[in-house]
């Protein structure tokens, strides 16, 4: 109960924030000096979020894409001897910090939206990939051997079975992948890409703390409710997938 | 009919199944008993092409299952596994229609066999069909596999120790179940257990297997009572064989005119039954009567005796 209501006060001080930011100036003005602006106005808040979602969003399908396509190849049995290299391929993507990405990525695609969302699906294919890995060999295998042996082809198997039982785990996987580039897509503004680091920059480049602040707080908000949300639709995966009892926690 | 001819299964350097042949008579209960790593889960996996044999062949009514494609065969054939391999995320009611739908039953059709499987399993369906597995007990499990492993009507039915995670009352239960199932349909069965005495009581013939190789394939009588020197003899000599003997025989069979006091004994009841409750309640003969109450004289306790004894 006390959580909801928590989940609802964050949902209205967020939404109030982005759409009349100046209903807050009273509590950032202390933080300017010498009469600078206490709210970023340059662009209106709820733009640049609508489009730091939307490279995050982009960033997280195409890695979701990528990377279930890469554990369902080599779970295969004509993929399994590719397993060593696509584990060493999603984590040079992770291990590679995003902003060395944005530096290598600027000359050859040019500044703003590209650079970012290459940083950000490289950065956030291991998650996805290592779980689905996991989710896809942690199917039981009774069921496997069961789904062989009434007769399902390899397709059936993998669509009817394997993957609804992996979802789980493969959706834990996108959880932690978008909440990690819900923070780290703010350094997508350092190449001209649109969002929310536009807002933390301003402030690093003007010594102005109250940018600093609202643009940080702002990020923070999106990526607890977004983390919240997923976890919502990983639950119900789970319930659903019958392999969790009634009443576990996940 | 089901034919092994000369099959061997090789995995590296070892010889998993080693030039088995049998014959498997249509509409029998065929059980394969041995230890861990005698072959005997191998063979029966040989049947529906869960692997591939590397000698020999298989022929199901005459045709060589290498001719079949492997998906289509399977469907043809009911497989039952230990620990069931329910699919967690699918109804009770869809789990049994896996096979039909994937043969592409219509709606009507499918739903009215899975009613039918259902209440044959002592299942409601009103209660029973919407249900997860995890709902389900254990036994409840175990029945529902079977279920499923029997609803596209298939003709043979390859069972891999399908009892094995059982309790022994709910097991016993269970075995029963199987007989009542396949006077009922017919399937041939072939049961794969390293139960000797689960063996006895299932089984037309019992096939024995250790090392890959086929050590004896006979009747349950005969197995108990002229068993193959060396391994056989060694699984069912225990204190055991003149009860397992005993059970294979019924009370109709030793029946014989006169009277006696007490409670009566049933003509169906098998032997080794009959002489417990005759021990027990202290007497030298027990009435018998027929299923309907029919006085069918008497069975004496030196008769069950005499059945017990290593036959000559």
């Amino acid at each position: 109960m006390t959580v909801t209501l928590l989940r609802l006060a964050v949902v209205l001080v967020l939404a109030a924030f982005l759409v009349d930011p100046h209903l807050f100036q009273p509590l950032f003005e202390p933080l300017t000096q010498n009469g600078a602006p206490a709210i970023y106005d340059r662009t209106p808040f709820w733009q640049l979020a609508m489009a730091h979602l939307g490279i995050v969003l982009l960033a997280a399908v195409l890695a979701t894409i990528v990377a279930v396509g890469m554990a369902i190849f080599v779970t295969r049995p004509a993929g399994r001897e590719f397993l060593p290299f696509s584990r060493s391929l999603a984590n040079i993507g992770q291990t590679v910090p995003p902003v060395a990405v944005l530096a290598l990525a600027v000359p050859s695609v040019g500044f703003g939206l590209k650079p970012t969302l290459i940083a950000l699906f490289l950065y956030g294919l291991l998650p996805i990939f290592e779980n689905a890995l996991a989710g896809l060999s942690e199917v039981p295998a009774p069921v496997v051997e069961a789904a062989r042996g009434m007769g399902m082809n390899a397709r059936q198997r993998l669509f009817g079975v394997e993957l609804p039982l992996a979802l789980p785990v493969i959706l834990e996987g996108v959880r932690i992948s978008t909440i990690v580039n819900v923070g780290t897509a703010t350094l997508g503004s350092t190449v001209a890409a649109k969002g929310l680091g536009e807002v933390i920059v301003a402030g690093l480049l003007s010594s102005n703390d109250a940018f600093i602040l609202q643009g940080g707080i702002v990020v923070a908000l999106m990526a607890i409710l977004i983390y919240d949300a997923l976890g919502a639709v990983v639950r119900n995966a789970a319930r659903r997938s019958g392999l969790a009892r009634t009443g576990d926690k996940i | 009919m089901i034919e092994i001819d000369r099959l061997s299964r090789r995995f590296g350097d070892q010889l998993a199944v080693d030039d088995v042949s049998m014959t498997i008579e249509r509409g029998t209960i065929t059980v394969i008993v041995g230890t861990s790593g005698s072959g005997k889960s191998t063979t029966l996996r040989m049947i529906n092409r869960l692997i591939e044999p590397t000698g020999g062949a298989i022929r199901i009514d005459g045709v060589d299952t290498k001719t079949l494609q492997p998906d289509i065969l399977r469907r043809r054939i009911g497989y039952v596994i230990q620990g069931h391999g329910l699919f967690p995320h699918w109804t009770v009611a869809r789990n049994i229609a896996a096979v039909p739908h994937l043969l592409g039953w219509d709606k009507a059709r499918i739903d009215r066999r899975v009613s039918e499987l259902l209440t044959l399993f002592q299942l409601d369906p009103a209660l029973y069909a919407g249900k997860f597995p995890h709902e389900l007990s254990g036994g409840q499990q175990q029945r529902v596999g079977v279920a499923r492993g029997l609803a596209a009507e298939p003709e043979v039915l390859l069972m891999d120790e399908p009892f094995g995670a059982l309790d022994p009352v709910i097991r016993a239960k269970a075995q029963e179940d199987l007989l009542a199932i396949h006077e009922r349909f017919g399937t041939t069965i072939v049961l794969v257990t390293h139960d000797m005495e689960e063996a006895v009581m299932l089984a037309d013939r019992i096939a024995v297997m250790d090392g890959g190789k086929l050590l004896q394939y006979d009747r349950p009588e005969a197995i108990l009572g002229a068993p193959a020197a060396g391994f056989v003899e060694q699984l069912i000599a225990n204190g055991e064989r003149p009860f397992r003997l005993l059970s294979l025989a019924y009370v109709a069979d030793l029946a014989e005119p006169g009277t006696a006091e007490g409670t009566p004994i049933t003509a169906t009841t098998n032997l080794r039954d009959a002489l417990s409750q005759l021990i027990w309640t202290r007497r030298d003969a027990a009435p018998v009567v027929g299923a309907d109450g029919i006085d069918l004289g008497i069975v004496r306790l030196s008769r069950v005796l005499a059945e017990a004894g290593c036959p000559l």
